[in-house]
């Protein structure tokens, strides 16, 4: 069913069609909408959801935490700070294994206050235990959110996962979109019926124990396996749901790599902007490549040093930074997961776009033109790099 | 059926024996009391906020709870408690669970009138079916005795310690029960398990089985940190009240009842003296202290009464 909608939207049109249990949420620019969309559902009775029009992302994410181990499929949608003031509850959802999803809508982190789009907010929650999943388009932002439920729900997994997409670029553009039948996407998430549950009267639980350290650290140990069988589940899903609509989805994408000397790696909108640039080096002959994390966590380690050992240079391209005097986050993880791997490969960081500033196709192309400056000269210079800011 | 006492110890025990709380605590006393309110037949999804209660109740891979329990951390047992009931309703409806269940939530002073107090006041404006009672203790006393906005005014604590120019704590009590009040809800109750426990009893179980969100406010000293002797927590629970400093008292519908007015209502020294929190009002000079407290609640007393009359 083809449709036109924005970003909010189309995540929003599919948490109607899943029709979950419980969403409890929060205002913020610029994820508003989406619980806004979902409030006008349970108003008009298109789900029979309880929806919790709770007083602060922190009661959200305690709500959802509640109501998912209670026994209930359920979501939530933030953004920037309200993502920040979750940030304990984060850890408290996927340390008890609940699969609530988040609809994550990247936003700039204050400070200074900003409500333009960056990913400083979900890169500061990538090591909080949460599936972490990368969309470019509204398209990408609705089939992730899909399959999200899918993935955290099943049961070698059981972990919390975040649909993370540009605020504004994605959020708030109208794109055309392809709409799954509701009856096929309620099938395709199914029940949700967990084992144990606290509103199960017949065996009643206990969730969120004080661990003392003969037993906490199993349980991260635990936590840990779950998140490193996810790529195999993640895969699983996205070929249930390639054979159902025809889209594929992997762990990320590669766009003209087969022959590349050159590539960036990026997430999220910017790779719509980086694929433009890229058609326009081929022409010129260059041989340039892209790679779209779409799975940031689990990190797809060995996939992404396969893909990169065979380039001469690679930029990573951050729209966070870490603050470490190092380099962005992707970029830390793609240099460590290529060493040993993809050893002899240069490899630089650019940090771009922090709080919405814009990222134009001229930007890209000095990237790939350094990179190839890089490779003809052998001398890889300055690896820490920001694009687009006055100095 | 006449309460009695003996009858209504027989209910099943929810919280089970052996958990870690102190000797002469006034906590579990409180949970026993609220949890036996329940009807034999009926579920129970409790939720604490991290404190004493928690960490001593839920220890991995024990729990004291007959009833499911969750704890999610400090500042957010109103919302989580409330995610809980959502679920609940959701469930009922599509038919996957049909007993029935009801929701308490236990918190302490700091996870209620302080770190807590935002999540509290969301979960009964939107007006969950649960009931969130609070056992006041008067201070953090999981972390060490720090003071609250629930310590009484002059008492020593480790963040109020009472020195040579600050007496304790300068500040006054927050009256979180009027704050529930104003919240419109069907029934508020400040209680102590005293006696033989009826009023507590009655309370939780009006609490328990009103619709809606329900609050409950209840003493619950702390041999740590209040310095009684141990043996002596029921006597000065009575203390309190007799005193008038911790009145019994509801408000339903926004109608104020006071359930027990003392037959001669005690001096505050009375409560204050067996308490080492309070010995230094009672060095010389420090008389001041003394009748500053008795004129505060006093002046509370008197407000209540004024509003029962209404």
């Amino acid at each position: 069913m083809r449709e036109r909608l924005s970003g909010n939207e189309a995540v929003a049109v599919a948490m109607r069609q899943i029709n979950p249990d419980v969403v409890a949420a929060f205002p913020i620019t610029p994820s508003t909408e989406v619980p806004q969309y979902f409030a006008s559902f349970v108003a008009n009775g298109k789900v029979t959801t309880e929806f919790v029009p709770v007083e602060s992302e922190h009661s959200a994410m305690s709500a959802c935490i509640g109501a998912q181990a209670a026994g209930a499929r359920t979501m939530t949608a933030t953004s920037s700070a309200g993502l920040a003031l979750m940030w304990e509850m984060l850890y408290i959802a996927s340390s008890s294994r609940l699969p609530v999803t988040l609809a994550a809508v990247n936003r700039a982190l204050s400070g200074p206050i900003n409500i333009n789009n960056d990913h400083s907010d979900t890169m500061g929650a990538r090591d909080s235990g949460w599936i972490q999943l990368y969309g470019e388009t509204n398209q990408e932002a609705y089939d992730n959110f899909i399959q999200a439920v899918k993935i955290g729900e099943h049961k070698d997994i059981m972990l919390p996962v975040m649909d993370c997409f540009d605020g504004f670029i994605t959020s708030h553009a109208v794109e055309n979109i392809e709409l799954i039948d509701d009856d096929k996407v309620k099938a395709f998430v199914g029940e949700y019926k967990p084992e144990f549950y606290l509103n199960n009267k017949k065996h009643p639980i206990a969730v969120g124990p004080l661990d003392l350290p003969i037993h906490y650290f199993e349980h991260k140990r635990l936590q840990a396996e779950a998140m490193r069988n996810a790529k195999k589940v993640i895969l699983d899903v996205a070929a249930e749901f390639e054979a159902m609509t025809g889209r594929k989805y992997g762990l990320f994408e590669e766009y003209k790599m087969e022959d590349a000397e050159v590539a960036i790696v990026v997430l999220n909108s910017t790779a719509g902007t980086a694929k433009f640039v890229v058609d326009g080096l081929r022409e010129r002959g260059v041989k340039a490549g892209l790679i779209k994390i779409r799975v940031y966590r689990p990190f797809p380690v060995e996939e992404i040093a396969a893909a990169l050992s065979k380039v001469k240079a690679v930029a990573i391209l951050d729209k966070a930074d870490s603050f470490n005097a190092a380099g962005g986050p992707v970029f830390t993880d793609v240099t460590s997961a290529m060493y040993g791997r993809a050893d002899g490969v240069k490899a630089i960081s650019y940090i771009y776009g922090l709080g919405g500033r814009d990222v134009k196709s001229t930007d890209i192309e000095l990237v790939y033109e350094r990179l190839l400056s890089i490779v003809e000269s052998g001398d890889i210079g300055e690896i820490y790099n920001y694009l687009g800011v006055r100095e | 059926m006449a309460y009695n006492l003996k009858e209504y110890a027989k209910k099943p025990e929810r919280l089970a024996g052996g958990h870690r709380m102190c000797a002469g605590c006034g906590a579990p006393v409180v949970v026993r009391a609220v949890m036996r309110a329940l009807e034999p037949d009926d579920h129970a999804v409790v939720c604490s906020a991290t404190g004493c209660l928690e960490v001593s109740t839920c220890l991995y891979p024990y729990s004291s709870w007959n009833d499911s329990f969750i704890h999610t951390a400090f500042e957010c047992a109103g919302a989580t408690i409330s995610g809980v009931e959502a679920a609940y309703n959701a469930m009922k409806r599509r038919g996957a669970i049909d007993a029935t269940t009801k929701f308490i939530a236990f918190g302490g002073d700091g996870g209620t009138y302080d770190i807590g107090i935002q999540s509290l006041s969301g979960a009964m404006e939107r007006g969950h079916d649960i009931v969130y009672v609070c056992y006041d203790n008067g201070a953090y006393m999981n972390t060490g005795i720090q003071r609250s906005s629930a310590t009484p005014t002059f008492a020593d604590t480790t963040t109020s310690p009472a020195g040579s120019v600050v007496p304790g704590k300068v500040q006054k009590k927050k009256n979180l029960t009027e704050i529930m009040v104003n919240h419109g809800l069907p029934y508020v109750a400040q209680t102590a398990p005293m006696g033989n426990f009826k009023d507590i009893t009655d309370k939780a179980q009006k609490a328990i089985y009103t619709p809606g969100a329900c609050f409950i406010n209840t003493i619950a000293p702390c041999p740590r940190g209040w310095r009684y002797n141990t043996p002596d927590l029921m006597k000065i629970i009575k203390l309190a009240v007799d005193t008038c400093v911790w009145p019994l008292y509801e408000v339903e519908n926004g109608k104020y009842a006071i359930n027990y007015t003392p037959k001669e209502k005690l001096p505050v020294e009375e409560f204050l003296k067996p308490q080492g929190r309070f010995a230094h009002m009672f060095k010389p000079g420090n008389e001041w202290m003394i009748e500053k407290f008795q004129e505060m609640i006093d002046n509370e007393w008197e407000r209540l009464q004024k509003l029962a009359a209404m």
